[in-house]
């Protein structure tokens, strides 16, 4: 459907000071996405800070004052840009290794990761984890954007040798379809522009690779899934008997009339209608926000989801999964958490800690507590059966978060296996 | 089926209804702000999207400075009669008689004001949600926040220290006293919404179109000419075809020059601007370079 413009989400990641702020500049800049009052703001700021003249294009998007007195990222910036073919979402991620949770939160929605390396310091722990992470979360698309080649040379050798230890290290993590660009976020090589001095590049400078790349096959088109957020009751004297089951359709299609099944019950039943504000629909598709009535009156609530009964989801209290660790509180084995899984809260239990993840060399290690910025492997139990799929086969009925009672924070993100 | 038959639009509006669901589902007491400008309309007619036939599980609360345009006090009431939802109005002038504002002189800027007020309607309801129309692309400390952005018993957003917020899965939990601020069109530009407003034939208030306003000029910016607004010695009045990007407090809200007369004219216009609409508009967030961020570690929207 080539009338469609479609909505790419994306986000910067890397180490600190790789020049992910930088580069998001660059790109408003030169897609002449930037205002005059926010230019002329910037330019203010940098030169009250004693800039060298040139404007410091990072200040678009380290908007809060304490990310401005230390020149460093904390929380993402989210940015909005358009061009003829697309629509665009970035998130901004913080490099610190203390914020990283804030790169998860970016992550977790994005179509596309650009991972930054500075061309004098290659690989280092901190892509390591971003790129972990991006994998973990399933971020369909890598871009490896060596940046600073203007600090060495423009040297094709120096890119050749950092694309390889990348390489290397991204195998490991099951990452083969990455994009790797030479660039100078700075002078702007490769951004928008192709530039002169990176002539030996033979692929596409980086804002042409985010206009084509294909998005629609990041959705899982063919398992129905449908949590239910709300039961729809008007009472009123019009809507008297309705009952509808409002929710988004979080994967796949339901047509009037298909046989679904609803979980955890496992009863049948038929679609009435498929209700919209603007009329019924025949059909709908991920990711429509609608509401359903069935041919049967049947007991449902939030948090039960309806399928249809060709892929069945598993229902189980028990289940693997891998998990980040937000919090800046340990996981204590000991207690109770709460789970929130697609519309569903329940209390749960860490069963076993199977290993945690070393970032550098992707060894296993036991462990008898997560801190924060852990990445484990853990069994969990939970006191009702959630309905999900495997993480992989589908983002949404794949994850979860874990909140912590106590404190109501969120402490920890879950990938089920 | 792997194409998608949806615009960017329908993928915006889908997430802004899953988000207003969440809230209804999740939340004991939500309100939705409601002011009567366009960011607020849009938010109405995702809020009838999302709970349609039903009537809507929250108020409608509005913190009104005495300060608006009249033109949009009318449409806000017109808007929640016609929908027949409830609408609770708090005025600023109820915290100056009680002494919870103090203003230095009656015709200032009120729009920091607001969060005392707000602050105490929420008390006074006990809401532990309100959902706002607030926009990532309308400030750069927007841009940093949250969703569902958690607010202390004071009211303080604490930009360094947001809880994560995975996926679509949000954390709605609060304890008593605390409460969550919910933006649905977070991820909405002021185009977007220029073209949901033409593409539902959204009612607006006219002020947001082209027509013949006296205004004055001061401090880099043009005033529109009220009761509050009165030319002083030196300045002239002059009449000037303009519409408003944002409709806030009379005192500090700039028109822009235009001759759009409809949706569509506007967002040709938008597509072509140089000026982000704050910066075109707001008057008093350009007092400083945090002014937002500041306010909002206050308790604003
Ligand atoms: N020479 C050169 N310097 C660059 C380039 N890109 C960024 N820089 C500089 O690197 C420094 C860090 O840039 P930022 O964009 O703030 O880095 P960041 O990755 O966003 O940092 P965090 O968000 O704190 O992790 C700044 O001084 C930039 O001017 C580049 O291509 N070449
Ligand atoms: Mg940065």
């Amino acid at each position: 459907m080539s009338n469609t413009t479609q909505l790419l989400r994306f986000i910067t990641a890397g180490s600190v000071d790789d020049g992910k702020s930088t580069l998001i500049g660059r790109l408003l800049h030169d897609s002449k996405s930037i205002f005059e009052d926010q230019l002329s703001a910037i330019t203010k700021t940098s030169e009250r800070r004693g800039g060298m003249g040139a404007v410091d294009l990072s200040l678009l998007t380290d908007g809060l004052q304490a990310e401005r007195e230390q020149g460093i990222t904390i929380d993402v910036a989210y940015r909005y840009f358009a061009t003829p073919k697309r629509k665009f979402i970035i998130g901004d991620t913080p490099g610190h290794e203390q914020y990283t949770r804030n790169m998860v939160t970016a992550a977790s929605t994005a179509n596309l990761a650009i991972i930054l390396i500075d061309a004098r310091k290659g690989v280092l722990t901190q892509t390591r984890r971003h790129t972990f992470i991006a994998s973990l979360v399933g971020v369909p698309h890598i871009v490896l954007a060596v940046n600073k080649m203007d600090m060495v040379g423009y040297s094709e050798e120096t890119f050749d040798t950092i694309c390889a230890d990348y390489r290397a290290f991204a195998a490991q993590l099951g990452l083969h379809e990455i994009t790797f660009i030479p660039m100078s976020a700075l002078n702007g090589d490769m951004v928008v522009e192709r530039g002169e001095n990176l002539n030996w590049y033979q692929g596409s400078p980086l804002l042409e690779l985010l206009e084509n790349v294909v998005i629609d096959h990041d959705i899982n088109t063919t398992d129905f899934r449908y949590p239910v957020q709300w039961v729809c009751r008007p009472q009123t004297q019009e809507y008297h008997d309705f009952r509808g089951y409002m929710g988004r359709i979080e994967s796949g299609e339901i047509a009037a009339g298909d046989e679904i099944t609803i979980l955890p019950s496992g009863r049948t039943t038929k679609v009435k209608e498929i209700v919209t504000y603007d009329g019924n629909l025949q059909r709908a598709y991920a990711p429509q926000s609608v509401t359903l009535t069935l041919t049967d009156e049947i007991d449902i609530s939030r948090g039960d989801m309806f399928v249809k009964s060709a892929a069945m989801p598993h229902a189980s209290k028990e289940f693997e999964a891998m998990l980040c660790w937000l919090s800046e509180s340990p996981l204590d084995l000991s207690r109770k958490y709460i789970i929130k899984h697609t519309t569903r809260v329940v209390k749960c239990l860490f069963a076993r800690l199977e290993y945690r993840v070393d970032v550098n060399t992707l060894e296993q290690h036991s462990s008898a507590t997560l801190n924060m910025n852990d990445i484990a492997r853990v069994a969990m139990k939970v006191q009702q059966p959630l309905v999900f799929d495997s993480y992989i086969k589908n983002r949404f009925t794949g994850s979860f978060i874990v909140i912590d009672e106590a404190t109501n924070n969120t402490v920890a993100a879950g990938m089920i296996i | 089926m792997s194409n998608q038959p949806f615009t960017h639009l329908d993928v915006l509006e889908s997430e802004s209804i899953h988000i207003m669901r969440e809230v209804a589902a999740e939340c004991k007491n939500p309100a939705l702000l409601f002011s009567g400008g366009k960011d607020s309309i849009v938010m109405l007619r995702l809020a009838e999207k999302a709970f349609r036939p039903a009537r809507f599980p929250f108020p409608l609360v509005h913190i009104d400075t005495e300060h608006n345009f009249p033109e949009v006090i009318a449409c806000r009431d017109k808007l929640a009669s016609d929908l027949g939802e409830r609408l609770i109005v708090r005025s600023l002038d109820g915290s100056i008689k009680k002494g919870t504002i103090v203003l230095k002189n009656a015709d200032q800027g009120r729009n920091a004001f607001q969060s005392v007020t707000l602050l105490e309607t929420i008390a006074e309801f006990g809401f532990d949600a309100c959902i706002g129309g607030a926009r990532r692309d309308e400030e750069k400390a927007r841009a940093k926040e949250r969703i569902f952005s958690f607010r202390d018993e004071f009211g303080q957003w604490d930009p360094k220290n947001q809880r994560p917020e995975l996926w679509d899965t949000y954390n709605t939990r609060v304890h008593a006293g605390e409460n969550i601020r919910v933006f649905p069109i977070s991820n909405w530009t002021e185009m977007d919404i220029w073209e949901y407003i033409a593409r539902e034939k959204l009612y607006i208030p006219d002020i947001y179109y082209a027509h013949e306003r006296e205004v004055i000029r001061r401090d880099n910016g043009i005033l529109p000419v009220s009761h509050l607004v009165q030319p002083r010695p030196g300045e002239t009045v002059e009449k000037m075809m303009v519409r408003f990007r944002t409709v806030g407090d009379m005192t500090c809200t700039c028109p822009v020059e235009s001759h759009a007369r409809n949706a569509q004219e506007i967002i040709e216009e938008t597509a072509i601007t140089r000026i982000t609409e704050r910066g075109a508009t707001r008057m008093d967030d350009q007092t400083s370079e945090a002014s937002m961020e500041l306010r909002k570690k206050e308790g604003y929207f």
